[in-house]
């Protein structure tokens, strides 16, 4: 199936849960990161129970701490 | 109040714009901003809006010009090494333009005194580099109903956000707590290019003249991040406001400022 990956298109295996894509797609810190799927807050709880749809827009928000 | 000849010179490029004109370069005179942080973000942040003439600037810093600053905190030379940077970028202001009141305020900001430091400003920009001032400074922006223009930078990248207290999502409707000490590296720990502050720091900067003169589109309801090795930017659509945050929901559970942790090896660089 095809979903959108950080505005992205990629081709994935159906089924794929959050976890498997956060795996697939290398995130830094995963467990820091927060997932919006169509534009809703995924709960990282929800990674693992939560299986991607054809179309699907996917996005990863990191944690940036510096500035100074 | 009428413009001097000399400052109708100055203001040119931006009176003979439609959108800002001297009604807007008035509100620019007339506004005031804060910006926490005289380093990568706020020194670039706080040059542009001296320069557009933003009439009064508060700049907040519990650091001293360290060599290695330099890098990239363009508001500072090599002569101020050894200085309060809120003195060092004061001077700096006030050297670009004249009709720019500055006040410094030479501290951390805390749940001590965070909401009085806010307080008499219109606008607040995030230019620290810890988590927690940057939760700090967002739930206090929520409390007092800032709008706040939220920034972090590390390596290549960098985002922005600007929040608008009950209309568009904030910080922590993101990201609701703080990452464990160190789980998370800094700039300090990992490294940043020095141009990243210039980008993302003029960014906000443009953020705050918006919001001051009501032009265009601000950034709220987005995160806007930057990628410097790819060259891209990309705009991430944020849920609305409020949906379970601890915060900034019609039900907060967070009602008081709190003070997290800092990384050990933050501390000098708070
Ligand atoms: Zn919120």
């Amino acid at each position: 199936m095809k979903i959108t990956v950080a505005g992205e298109k990629k081709e994935v295996a159906d089924g794929l849960t959050v976890s498997a894509l956060i795996e697939l797609e290398n995130v830094e810190t995963p467990q820091y990161v927060t997932v919006s799927v169509n534009e809703e807050f995924v709960d990282s709880e929800g990674f693992e129970s939560t299986v991607l749809r054809e179309g699907d827009e996917v996005e990863f928000l990191y944690f940036m701490g510096g500035g100074r | 109040m009428a413009f001097t000849n000399e400052q109708l010179e100055r203001y040119s490029r931006h009176i003979i714009l439609k959108e800002i004109g001297a009604k807007g370069q008035k509100k620019l005179l007339n506004a005031k901003v804060l910006i926490i942080g005289a380093g990568g973000l706020g020194a670039p942040a706080a040059l542009y809006l001296a320069a557009a003439g933003v009439g009064t600037i508060g700049i907040a810093d519990a650091d001293v010009v360290d060599l290695s600053n330099l890098q990239r905190q363009v508001i500072h030379t090599t002569n101020d090494i050894g200085k309060r940077k809120v003195d060092s970028a004061a001077e700096t202001m006030r050297a670009i333009n004249p009709d720019v009141t500055v006040n410094t305020y030479y501290d951390f900001v805390s749940s001590v005194n965070i909401m009085d430091m806010i307080k008499d400003y219109d606008f607040i920009l995030d230019g620290t580099d810890n988590f927690p001032a940057k939760f700090l400074i967002n739930d206090a922006c929520v409390m007092a109903k800032k709008p706040l223009s939220h920034a972090g930078i590390i390596r290549f990248k960098g985002q922005l956000t600007t929040i608008l207290p009950g209309e568009g999502p904030c910080y922590r409707c993101i990201f609701k707590n703080p990452p464990p000490k160190d789980a998370v590296p800094t700039c300090k720990q990992a490294g940043v290019i020095g141009a990243m502050g210039g980008v993302i720091g003029s960014l906000q900067a443009m953020e705050a003249v918006k919001y001051i003169t009501g032009v265009g589109e601000l950034l709220s309801g987005y995160l806007l991040t930057y990628d410097a090795l790819k060259m891209e930017f990309h705009k991430i659509k944020l849920p609305p406001r409020g949906k379970g945050c601890a915060v900034c929901s019609d039900t907060p559970t967070i009602t008081e400022l709190i003070d997290y942790e800092q990384a050990a090896c933050d501390m000098k660089a708070h």
